[in-house]
């Protein structure tokens, strides 16, 4: 019965192999609260549009993959997929029948009655934490993060495991240059000046059910959609940050998953 | 040493093999860097290519020497540190004339390149015919037509037809001389009542292959070694394989020469030298390392027109590795990893052009080392075990890129193809070619209605495919016809039983421009724009259509129906010397050329814009993703298109996942999933895409740089400008 809960579906992307373990299907929901400045995909924002479809027609169509993900499995992703959290949850089920592991992309920002549920049936949560700033993040995108981390709190009392993803957006959630705005001479320098970053990813290294966590460098491919869309893109002029800058992160985050141990 | 069996009677490599090898489960650790010697030859190779390169593609050219097997002094590389040697000319990458197949041809090039013919030549030529010169004695006005307009394009009727594969390994196995006495014994059987012309043809093509033995002996012995008895160690082994394959090159230049299925024919004779201790991992490697460097710098002489068709200065020395034997047991050997690791010793490269033959029961070692080698080199590609070991059984190669044949016991008449979205644009304007208004076709009153109405359109559809399918043959049966007769492959047929398989492969382009084509005209409204001479020219398309290339069945059903009924229509008609007809959809580079002669299309494609490669579907127009897109060309059926269906994918190595070891496990699991689905070929470049525009305005900090397009590989830097922007064009999967 539940099989005929509709959902509004923005797009599906058949070979995912950055979206959790291994090779997976992701449907992207129509429709996002957040207005995160980054962005990249502004055209999922509204919450109308999307083609409409029932989780028995949105299982069928994912089974003509079993072969290519039977190893990996399904991402629910958005937009705010939790916006639409009966369909959701009832194509977490309807999946999790036929056997297949389930992956939820989502900001938390609806954490409670059925998208928690939901959230928490989920095999596991890629949670985005926007930024280790309270405040910062709800200048960035509309919302704070004290949603995010209490879904934290939830999956981490269930035992269920979480990848975390955090945009490094220069300036905004990340520092890569100096206060004279030209780049950092050392890393120790860098360090010292990104102390928010660092706090918060040993904040994040204090639960035991976060498996990973992805830091991505933010990028701009998604700016001509924002000129499609007739909307304002206000990161026109920040750039994507250096090499140098993004292995500096990565390699800060190793050490602090090898202290964990 | 070696168990025998009905091999040790008779011809029978597969019985050696199956009886001799040894699978090996293992991983990648075992095997062994580049010697001194072997990089020292490699930099000599490459500081050769590159003045190849300044000097417009072609280093030297013999134009006084019609290359034979035997025409050509021993030539050498650094003879004391070549393990292999033999070139086809006396120096490396001086290319031969090889005017058999075309005199015309010959002259094209040597003009290209401001030669002059020599007057000797010239003079033999005054009265020995050539492959060309017969083909064009026999064609009919109508065939001349369709070959001018492009409905019939790249056939082989000016240049050697080529796809032919030797079974090299016969020699290093028996030696040249049991070869000679099993064929004499054969010559001695064809002696029936009637000397009919089969017969007649039969023996003296014996005779021929008996003569090219004896000249391989011969040549073979100019670099002093005795072919006549069967290989005594692993050195032996490549260098008498090598040398027969050589034979081949010095007096053939066909489109495809393809090297078969050696590797773990190969591995037997190395096993043995690792049992009794008389050569290390590293010997082993730097013979099948030198051997590997050989095939690379085979040569032809061709002429722009043909590097237009297909760009890069392909050979298709296509090795087939891997694979799953009829008794179960999978066939992947050391060897397997050393040919593969040459990839890694000394760069990554086109040629040859090693294929791996896919089952998901292959070892997941090699599934994953298969993984990185793509992932580090997009140089090597992937067809279905599973689909193949059913038709062909455990003993066959690939030649070409799709083609697969049991090596020694069957044979294919190369056939080019034809341009199905000309023929669609054929039934729309009552025969006539949208850019010439010349009637080709039947005369047939053209479509008038305002819209296109789907019923109609097919059934022209399928008259055209009648009459084209007829003439294609009918086509191929005079080019096969003469070329048997003045440039028949003597030595490759030397190696081949007596009793052949043949098929005529034919082919068909434009696939997804028909397919999106019908699908406009059944799900949106077309309407053709007409010229004053009544042509449709163009076409204006109202509303949405399913487009092939995105796992919808409503147009992929489409597609497979349109292979379906022109196999059927090919299956309709008598083949010379009783040939079975085939197809494939295959374009190689010739996609863009197939383009330009066409005129817009109803899926909205204007004229001249290129086609996509072999079966894949239209830049761009797959939008949801790269395994939809894999889905829709694995619905194809490889039962109406059994000679190869090819599909070409390029990926940004950070969608294919973060880590490499990630990336082995999704790209492996990727072609497990194509594979099962029933795909039969794939292409895998794991590429960035700043990286080949980086290499269309540097080309020189790029020497080595390999893609994939349809069935074969190229270095970028040598494809024409267009052929690169198409390249580039075509959809890089990336989800942003």
């Amino acid at each position: 019965m539940t099989k005929t809960v509709k959902g509004h579906v923005h797009s599906i992307e058949t070979l995912g192999a950055v979206d959790g373990p291994g090779l997976r299907f992701v449907v992207f929901l129509q429709g996002c609260p957040l207005r995160c400045k980054f962005c990249h995909n502004p055209d999922t924002w509204p919450f109308e549009g999307g083609e409409e479809v029932t989780v028995e027609e949105q299982v069928k169509q994912i089974l003509r993959y079993r072969s290519y993900i039977k190893s990996g499995g399904v991402t629910i992703s958005g937009g705010e997929p939790l916006r639409q959290a009966e369909f959701v949850l009832a194509l977490v089920r309807a999946l999790h029948e036929e056997g297949l592991h389930v992956a939820i992309d989502t900001s938390g920002v609806y954490c409670e009655g059925v998208a928690l549920q939901a959230a928490m049936e989920a095999d596991l949560l890629l949670l985005d934490i926007k930024s280790f700033d309270r405040e910062r993040a709800e200048r960035l995108t509309g919302f704070t993060t004290d949603h995010a981390w209490k879904l934290l709190g939830d999956r981490e009392a269930a035992g269920k495991p979480v990848w975390i993803r955090h945009v490094m957006v220069p300036g905004l959630t990340l520092v890569d240059k100096d206060s004279e705005g030209s780049a950092f001479g050392t890393e120790e320098e860098w360090r010292e000046a990104n102390g928010e970053l660092l706090a918060g990813l040993r904040k994040l290294s204090g639960f035991a059910c976060v498996e990973r966590v992805d830091l991505l460098p933010f990028h701009k491919m998604g700016e001509y959609k924002y000129e499609e869309a007739h909307l304002p893109y206000e990161l026109g002029a920040t750039e994507e940050p250096d090499e140098q800058v993004v292995a500096w992160a990565e390699k800060a985050l190793g050490e602090i998953w090898e202290e964990r141990g | 040493m070696f168990v025998p069996g009905k091999w040790s009677e008779d011809i029978c490599v597969r019985d050696f093999i199956n009886k001799n090898y040894t699978p090996y489960d293992g991983d990648e650790s075992f095997l062994a860097g580049p010697t001194q010697a072997t990089t020292d030859l490699w930099n000599q190779i490459l500081e050769l290519r590159k003045k190849e390169k300044e000097n417009g593609g072609v280093l030297d050219i013999d134009e006084h020497t019609i290359s034979t097997i035997t025409s050509h002094a021993p030539g050498y590389i650094d003879k004391d540190k070549e393990k292999i040697v033999g070139l086809q000319t006396d120096a490396p990458l001086k290319r031969a004339i090889m005017p058999f197949g075309g005199i015309r041809m010959v002259r094209s090039s040597l003009d290209a390149y401001a030669r002059e013919m020599d007057p000797e030549v010239e003079r033999v030529f005054q009265y020995r015919k050539t492959h060309n010169d017969g083909v064009f004695d026999a064609y009919t006005p109508e065939m001349q037509r369709a070959r001018h307009c492009g409905i019939l394009t790249g056939l082989p009727d000016a240049y050697g037809r080529g796809r032919i594969i030797g079974d090299y390994r016969r020699i290093p196995l028996y030696g040249t001389a049991f070869l000679i006495a099993q064929k004499r014994k054969a010559k001695d059987q064809v002696l029936p009542d009637v000397m009919d012309v089969e017969t007649i043809q039969q023996r003296e093509e014996i005779s021929e292959q008996v003569k090219s033995l004896y000249e391989l002996t011969k040549m073979a012995q100019s670099y002093g070694f005795d072919i006549s008895r069967a290989a005594r160690n692993f050195t032996e082994a490549v260098q008498w394989l090598y040398f027969g394959y050589l034979g081949v090159v010095k007096e053939q230049n066909g489109a495809a020469m393809s090297l078969g299925r050696v590797s773990t024919f190969l591995d037997i004779y190395a096993e043995e030298e690792l049992k009794n201790g008389t050569m290390t991992e590293s010997e082993i490697q730097e013979v099948v390392d030198h051997f590997i460097m050989k095939l690379r710098i085979v040569r032809f002489l061709r002429t722009p027109a043909y590097d237009e068709l297909f760009s890069g200065d392909p050979t298709w020395i296509t090795e087939s590795i891997g694979g799953i034997g009829l008794d179960g047991r999978h066939m992947v050997t050391k060897m397997s990893y050393r040919f593969l690791h040459t990839l890694e010793n000394i760069g990554s490269a086109p040629e040859p052009n090693m294929t791996i033959l896919w089952s998901p029961n292959l070892p997941e070692n090699f599934k994953k080392y298969c993984a990185k080698i793509s992932i580090n080199t997009s140089s090597i590609q992937y067809e279905s075990d599973e689909l193949m070991r059913e038709k062909f059984g455990d003993d066959y190669a690939i030649a070409c890129c799709v083609s697969a044949m049991r090596v020694g016991k069957q044979m294919q008449f190369f056939g080019a193809r034809a341009n199905l979205a000309k023929a669609l644009l054929y039934s729309i304007n009552g025969g006539r070619d949208e850019k010439t208004g010349d009637q080709v076709g039947p005369v047939r009153n053209p479509i008038t209605s305002e819209y296109l109405d789907y019923d109609e359109v097919m059934a022209r559809f399928d008259e055209t495919c009648a009459w084209l399918s007829k003439l294609y043959i009918n086509t191929l049966n005079v080019i096969h016809y003469m070329h048997d007769k003045y440039c028949y492959e003597r030595l490759e047929m030397a190696l081949h039983d007596e009793k052949i398989d043949r098929t005529m492969a034919c082919g068909l382009s434009g696939l997804s421009v028909i397919a999106d084509s019908l699908s406009a005209i059944k799900y949106a409204k077309v309407k053709p724009i007409r010229n004053e001479m009544g042509l449709a020219v163009d076409f204006e398309i109202t509303g949405d259509y399913p487009q092939y290339g995105n796992d919808n069945p409503k147009v992929d059903r489409i597609a497979a129906e349109v292979v379906r009924k022109f196999m059927k229509h090919l299956s309709k008609h008598k083949c010379y010397r009783n040939a079975r007809p085939t197809q494939s959809i295959l374009t190689i580079t010739s996609n863009v050329v197939y383009g330009k002669k066409t005129g817009s299309t109803p899926d909205g494609r204007k004229a001249g814009e290129p086609f996509a490669p072999g079966a894949n579907p239209m830049h761009g127009r797959d939008r949801s993703g790269a395994v939809a897109s894999m889905r829709s060309v694995a619905n194809l059926q490889y039962d109406y298109s059994e000679d190869g269906i090819s599909y070409t994918f390029s990926i940004l190595p950070s969608t294919l996942g973060k880590s490499l070891e990630e990336q082995q496990v999704n790209l492996y699991n990727l072609l497990d999933g194509y594979f099962t689905d029933g795909g039969h070929h794939i292409n895998v470049n794991v590429i960035l895409r700043k990286t080949l525009l980086d290499a269309m305005d540097h080309p020189e900090k790029y020497p080595q740089l390999t893609i994939r397009v349809s069935g074969y590989a190229v270095n970028f830097t040598t494809l024409t400008h267009e052929q690169q922007l198409e390249v580039i064009r075509r959809t890089v999967h990336s989800k942003m």
